[in-house]
Order: C-alpha cells, then structure tokens, then sequence
C-alpha cells in the first residue's frame, strides 16, 4: 500500500517535471520573440532550439521514450518516421526552393 | 529492495495494479503508435508546403499582419495544461483512485481542449475579417491546411474524451476501456508536440520570414 502511493508520487513528480520544464521553455519562447523582436535569423535560431529541446522534453516526461531497453522498439518507430519525414521535408523544400530560385520568385 | 520497472509500451504503463489490461494493451498501443506516427508523416508534409509557401502570399495580407501572439501564446498555456492534466487522469485511473477523481480531471481536460479551439476559432474569424481566407493565397492555403487540421484533431479528442467519460461511468473501469484511456492519452500528448511544432514554424517562422 505504502509502496504504491511512493510509486504515485514518483510518477506524478515526473508528469509534474515535464509540465514546469515545458512552461519555462515556452516562456524564453515567447520572451525571446517579445523581448528581441522576431526579425532576425539569430533570433529564430534560438526560438527554433527552444522548441526542439521542449519536443523532446515532453517525448521523454510525457510520452516516456527513452533508451530504456524495452521501450527500444518503440523509440526505433519514433526515429525511423523521423528519418522519413526529414527526407520529405528537407526534399521538399529543396527541390521546391531550388525551383522558385530558377523561375526568380525571390523565394528562400 | 528496489526492482526495476517492467515498461513494455511508450506512454504511461499500467504495469502489475492491472496486469491484464496492461498486456492487452501492449499490443494495441503499438499499433496506435504507428498510426500517430503516419500522422505526423501527414503533418509533416503540410508543415514542408507551408515552409515552401511562406512567401506566395500574392500581394495578400501576410503573417505580420494575421497572427494574434497573444492569443498563441494563450492557446499555447491551455494545451500544454491540458497535456498535464490528461496525465493526471492516466496516473488517477493506474493507481485505482476513486472514479470521481478520473472523470474531472477528464472534465478538466476537456474544458481546456474547448476552450482551446474556441481561441482558435477566434483567431480563425479576425483573420478571416482582414482578408485572410483560405483563397487568397499560397501561403493563406498553407497555412489553413495546417492549423486547422491540428485544430480538427483536437476537436475528434474532445469527442473522443466525451465517449470514453460515458462509457467509464457506464461500464466502470474494465480493461479495455483502460486500455482505450491509455491510447487517448498518447493521443492528446502528440496533440500538444505538434503544436510545438505549429508554434515554432508556422507563427514564429512566419512572422521571421514572411
């Protein structure tokens, strides 16, 4: 019974964790872009890591992947759609870029 | 003496206070992780057209002057909250708290997921009423294929919420509707990842390079 509750806290603690991680996170988001005015690449850069370090706090405190071995599977899905969709975004955008850059649309 | 905890499925694992429902549901919340997986294949490929499309905005009005950063930034708050608070209901119905803890922080969750989408509907209107609709541009398509798709998404878990709280005060917890409740919140938790990424890309990414 007592063993239980323990457990309880602890998992509430982590949900509790991934809550205030990502609000902090989300504050420098915006108090960056408030703060420095979203004009130049710098800026967006550090928005930008700001919310890539919030994706994987919440993957990890929320969702629970991590490289534990049994959930190894799992995180192996995760990172093969990853892989997939990095392809098709980053093709999209390169050939769609490259294109708008020889037709002179000014684009990227 | 410390043993380590068995986790056989990503998201909040039932583990030994409900063993059966924890293996049926390992195999189920695989299968659940590869369909939100193809989801964000989709989204991705939305989120790609928009980043292409960021400067066809065809002599329209551009990001500077549709987005609310307010109103994202509240929107933001709400689902993240709401992102806890379905966690609270997981970890509630784990560890066999009463019912009436489960169905408000289900109540909780589902009030902020609504009041989520009544802000974006908001935001939808003002924008709408400075020109900018679906047909104006490139970059207005972009970006209504994009958001309110996620929005789409939040509103089938509302629904979603609103079938699983009936059907826990009608039928009580049997497996799998704990197995169900499990899926529903892996589901709500990729919700609130992909509006990270709309945040990132489609609002500040817009109003940097718009």
């Amino acid at each position: 019974m007592d063993k239980r509750s323990e457990m309880h806290r602890r998992e509430r603690r982590r949900y509790v964790i991934g809550y205030g991680g990502s609000l902090l996170l989300t504050l420098a988001m915006f108090g960056v872009a408030h703060l420095f005015g979203i004009e130049t690449t710098g800026v967006y850069l550090t928005i930008g890591l700001l919310g890539l370090a919030q994706l994987v706090l919440q993957l990890v405190y929320f969702l629970h992947i991590d490289r534990r071995r049994s959930s190894r599977e799992d995180l192996h899905l995760v990172l093969f759609s990853t892989m997939v969709l990095l392809i098709m975004i980053l093709g999209t955008v390169w050939v769609l870029g490259n294109l708008a850059i020889r037709m002179h649309m000014h684009v990227m | 003496m410390k043993r380590a905890p068995t986790h056989s499925y990503p998201g909040i694992n039932l583990g030994e206070r409900h063993a059966s429902a924890d293996k049926a549901t390992e195999v189920v919340t695989f299968g659940f992780w590869v369909f939100l997986m193809s989801d964000l294949v989709y989204f991705g490929l939305m989120f790609a057209i928009y980043i292409t499309m960021i400067d066809a905005q065809a002599g329209g009005p551009g990001p500077h002057e549709l987005f609310d950063l307010k109103s994202v930034f509240a929107q933001t708050l709400i689902l993240l909250t709401s992102s806890l608070t379905v966690g609270l209901a997981m970890l509630a119905l784990k560890y066999n708290l009463p019912r009436g803890r489960i169905i408000l922080w289900f109540g909780v969750t589902l009030l902020l997921g609504l009041s989520f989408l009544v802000l974006e509907l908001r935001d939808f209107m003002a924008m709408a009423e400075k020109g900018g609709v679906p047909q104006r541009s490139g970059f207005l398509s972009a970006f209504f294929g994009l958001v309110p798709l996620h929005g789409l998404h939040v509103a089938a878990g509302c629904l979603w919420l609103i079938v699983l709280g009936i059907q826990l005060r009608a039928k009580g917890m049997t497996d799998l509707i704990i197995s169900r409740v499990v899926r529903l919140a892996l589901f709500w938790h990729f919700l609130d990842l992909i509006w990270i990424g709309i945040i990132t890309i489609v609002y500040f990414g817009g109003l940097t390079y718009g």
